[in-house]
């Protein structure tokens, strides 16, 4: 009468059992997925940095090289109205313009129609006249002789050849900007082996221009070492006073506590906030000149300040009170000790968090567009009250810019700052690992 | 003399007068049984003459520096002819600009008028006096200064007290620097937005919906309403910082916990500063590729998108409408600035969780992703919202990514395909170049700048009032 139990029912812990392992099962898998949704996370993060530093770097790479056309010029004395002993003022007198056009007709005397020719011309970049003068400047007894120039090709030449010449035909249409005679040109041109790249030093030995072919960095390199170097002076030696005073000195009273929520909440005040606060009161108020890097240093001390107090006052809280408390007992007051053993110590920690506070001034965009450093300034500043533009602002101006080729040069510049923002962070980290004591 | 010139003088004469002190204090020493004879070192002597030198002509150069432009502009004031002084005080601001042009070569005394004379000489005058007058009482300061400091240096007078004294007032002056840099915004924010609420109702300003800050100057012209309606930008900048936060909050939570819960030692000391290089990208940089790849890529998708769905026949697809600059661009890009900011304070925080709770719910058999969804999570709660309070505070402040992905135009929108414009772009394009300082337009952006302030102010408040309140509850 037990013999024949009912097919579906069975041992109720052999079901519990099945019920736990299915249970188990389903725990394990969630637990599988969770790692999955962290590795996932992790991996987005990781992409990202590796799909930002290849876009970058895919999009700027061009900019490094720079098309020339080795061209033979005769410096005619008759069409450039001069003799080799010609006087400086004369030689820049003479019209290097026609003379350029003329020599440029004369090596292509195919090209007959107004519109060809124009695009003759603009196959060169349009300071080209200017170089020839300056040459012929530097050296009077190049007159009458005839010389191979290289001639620094325009953005669009320059683009086309470095991207797409040689290539298919319906990708080189989509970004080429010649028309057809000029195609022509350039055609003849490369096939007569004149047309070569070479490494663009134009790049870092001009400032701004109009010109993308003509465009450099000197001067926002320029400009941000000045400004820099304002914000460190200024910064550098106010945080630690700071950090000194609150850590060491400061009593604890209303003043202090509100010193110190007056610098956490300044941490966190968005940057443009700064660029209001330059403008109303250094520029407005104080009627200090507009653009120039003094300003753009006092409102990026501005911004660091609360970085480096805050790294400084960890820097001195962790030297360990026996130090001090050796110090005191051998008769020194508590500002030698504070000079002569605490600050030693605590510099290594302090200068980790200058660097940091640095780069982040370094790369600050928004609080100097307010203070007028968009300007467009050609010449590299000299000293702290010249207009300068620094970087990330110069960056910002060319990103922009309509012609495409300041694509390339955007991204080449962007590729200089990250790598001086890299080299700083580095300086800090190596800092920190070969400063690092324990007590 | 020009002002560096009289700065390194006044410096070089400090650095005299510091070896002249040593030299003094050395000599009163010596009758009296050498350098322990007097109450401080020698050094602090010297530094104590240098500091009298140094520090009233200084203090002189720089009063004279911040007060010598309005003094002698009342002074100009009274030679100015009598109807200029019936002027309003911004005309006769104008004119006293036109005057200081006329002084310093610019223009011509015929090109404002003959009656002016008087007042640019003047000008000129003291201008001359002025320029003279500074340099030499400065070095009459430091001389002064020198004589009284070389006077103080006897054996009986402590020299460390008083250095230690001016040590101690110089470290406190710098830290009330923070004190007025946090002033300094309120007000110059505060009064500019008090002439801005003049000009524009503040009812109109909080409640408005429309955005257009232009200014009519001639009462046809198109396009310029000039309405401050700041909705329009609150939508903006929420939608931008609500897409941003989804990205950042749920991958940077998880990359934290990932990292201090799973991942080994070498996995962890390499994703970790890995993951930081995203929060040292300057933010010009990431506007630059928001603007340039992950834009015109969404746009590429959308309008793939709006074909597949015409072929279709999918309605909602094939209107589609993707614009070229998007809040999705902007928000995405933003997001993934903040993604480390997210993890590394909630790495904080999970770290500050006891491993006591974690063995306990180990022992009642929890795997570990349910230790960390039902134990961990709970207690690390309060830091993690904390966390994303500063990280949605940073993301509402951010401005380059916006002003270079977002657009200009203020719609009312919640659609994310759409260009929206934020708080922060407002300010810097009414701000970018040349701009007259008293009209509404110009004023708007202080007075966005005052909201943007306060904004940002009470989500700091709030989520540093969070993160410490439950940081140490298990200590």
């Amino acid at each position: 009468m037990t013999d024949q139990l009912p097919e579906t029912e069975q041992d109720p812990r052999a079901v519990a059992a099945e019920r736990r392992a299915a249970k188990l099962k389903q725990r394990h898998a969630a637990e599988r997925r969770f790692r999955w949704f962290g590795r996932l996370s992790i991996a987005f993060g990781l992409a990202a940095v590796v799909f930002l530093f290849t876009d970058i770097i895919g999009k700027g790479v061009g900019a490094f090289t720079q098309t020339y056309v080795d061209v033979p010029i005769t410096f005619d004395a008759e069409a450039l109205g001069l003799t080799p002993d010609s006087t400086e003022k004369e030689i820049k007198a003479a019209s290097f313009e026609s003379f350029f056009k003329k020599s440029l007709r004369e090596m292509f005397p195919e090209v007959t129609d107004r519109k060809a020719k124009r695009g003759l011309y603009a196959i060169f970049t349009s300071d080209m006249p200017l170089i020839l003068r300056n040459m012929v400047v530097d050296d009077p007894t190049l007159i009458g002789t005839t010389q191979t120039i290289s001639m620094i090709a325009d953005d669009d030449f320059d683009m086309y050849f470095k991207h797409s010449y040689g290539r298919d035909i319906d990708a080189a249409d989509q970004i080429n900007r010649l028309s057809d005679s000029q195609l022509e040109i350039v055609d003849k041109l490369v096939k007569s082996g004149a047309v070569y790249t070479k490494l663009n030093t134009i790049l870092f030995t001009n400032s701004d221009s109009r010109e993308p072919e003509l465009a450099g960095i000197k001067g926002a390199i320029m400009g941000s070492i000045l400004t820099l170097m304002v914000t460190l002076l200024l910064s550098f030696p106010i945080a630690v006073s700071t950090a000194i005073y609150l850590e060491e000195f400061a009593p604890q009273n209303k003043i202090t506590d509100f010193i110190e929520v007056n610098i956490n909440n300044l941490a966190a005040v968005p940057s443009v906030i700064f660029g209001l606060l330059g403008l109303a009161v250094f520029i407005n108020f104080f009627g200090l000149p507009r653009s120039v890097p003094l300003i753009g240093g006092f409102v990026l001390t501005l911004m660091t300040l609360p970085t480096i107090i805050i790294s400084s006052r960890a820097a001195i809280k962790a030297v360990p009170p026996s130090i001090r408390d050796a110090a005191m007992g051998m008769g020194a007051s508590k500002m030698q000790t504070v000079i002569h053993h605490v600050l030693p110590l605590a510099m290594p920690g302090m200068l980790t968090g200058t660097i940091i506070g640095m780069a982040q001034a370094l790369g600050e965009t928004a609080p100097l567009l307010m203070i007028g450093m968009v300007a467009f300034i050609v010449d590299v500043p000299g000293s702290v009250t010249d207009s300068a533009t620094v970087l990330p602002v110069q960056i910002f101006l060319w990103s922009d810019s309509p012609e495409r080729a300041f694509v390339e040069k955007t991204s080449a510049a962007i590729m200089v700052l990250l790598s001086f923002l890299i080299c700083m962070n580095s300086l800090a980290v190596w800092l920190r690992r070969r400063l690092e004591r324990r007590w | 003399m020009t002002l560096s010139s009289l700065l390194i003088i006044i410096f070089a004469a400090s650095a005299v007068a510091y070896f002249l002190g040593h030299t003094r204090s050395q000599q009163i020493a010596k009758p009296a049984g050498g350098i322990r004879s007097l109450a401080a070192l020698p050094s602090y002597y010297a530094t104590m003459v240098g500091l009298w030198a140094l520090i009233p002509s200084l203090l002189l150069v720089f009063l004279w520096l911040a007060l010598d432009g309005s003094i002698i502009a009342s002074l100009v004031k009274s030679s100015l002819p009598a109807e200029a002084k019936q002027l309003s005080p911004e005309s006769l601001g104008l004119v006293l600009s036109q005057v200081e042009n006329v002084a310093s070569g610019i223009g011509s005394v015929e090109s404002i008028g003959i009656e002016y004379r008087p007042a640019i000489e003047r000008l000129q005058n003291l201008n001359a006096i002025s320029a003279k007058a500074m340099p030499i009482l400065s070095l009459c300061a430091l001389a002064v200064g020198l004589l009284l400091g070389l006077r103080a240096v006897r054996a009986d007078n402590n020299a460390r007290y008083s250095v230690e004294k001016v040590f101690n007032a110089t470290l406190f002056i710098c830290s009330s620097i923070a004190i007025f840099t946090t002033f300094g915004i309120v007000f110059s924010v505060l009064f500019e937005s008090i002439a801005f609420f003049q000009k524009v109702p503040i009812t109109e300003f909080l409640f408005g919906t429309h955005w257009s800050p232009q200014i009519a100057i001639r009462a046809d012209q198109a396009g310029a309403s000039g309405s401050f309606g700041v909705i329009p930008l609150i939508v903006g900048t929420l939608l931008i910082s609500f897409i941003a936060l989804l990205i950042a909050v749920p991958i940077g939570l998880m990359s934290a916990i990932y990292l201090s819960e799973y991942a080994s030692r070498r996995v962890r000391g390499f994703v970790k500063p890995t993951l930081e290089i995203l929060a040292g990208v300057p933010t010009v940089v990431y506007g630059f590729f928001a603007a340039l790849t992950v834009a015109p890529a969404i746009r590429q998708y959308g309008d793939a998108a709006r074909d597949w769905g015409a072929e279709n026949g999918i309605d909602w697809l094939a209107n589609l409408a993707v614009s070229s600059e998007s809040a999705l661009a902007a928000g995405i890009v933003m997001g993934v600035m903040i993604i480390p900011f997210v993890s590394s304070l909630s790495d904080d925080v999970i770290n500050a969780v006891p491993q006591s709770l974690r063995d306990g719910s180990f022992g009642l058999g929890a795997t570990q992703s349910e230790t960390i969804k039902r134990v961990i999570f709970p207690a690390a709660l309060p830091g993690i919202v904390g966390g994303v309070l500063l990280a949605a505070s940073r993301a509402i402040g951010e401005t380059m990514i916006v002003v270079m992905a977002a657009g200009l135009a203020a719609n009312l929108t919640v659609n994310p395909l759409e260009a929206v414009t934020t708080v922060t772009v407002q300010i810097v394009t009414l701000l970018v170049g040349d701009q007259e300082f008293d009209s509404a337009k110009t004023l708007a952006a202080f007075a966005l700048g005052l909201f943007l302030f306060l904004i940002t102010l009470f989500l700091n408040v709030i989520a540093l009032r969070v993160v410490k309140k439950y940081r140490e509850q298990y200590d």
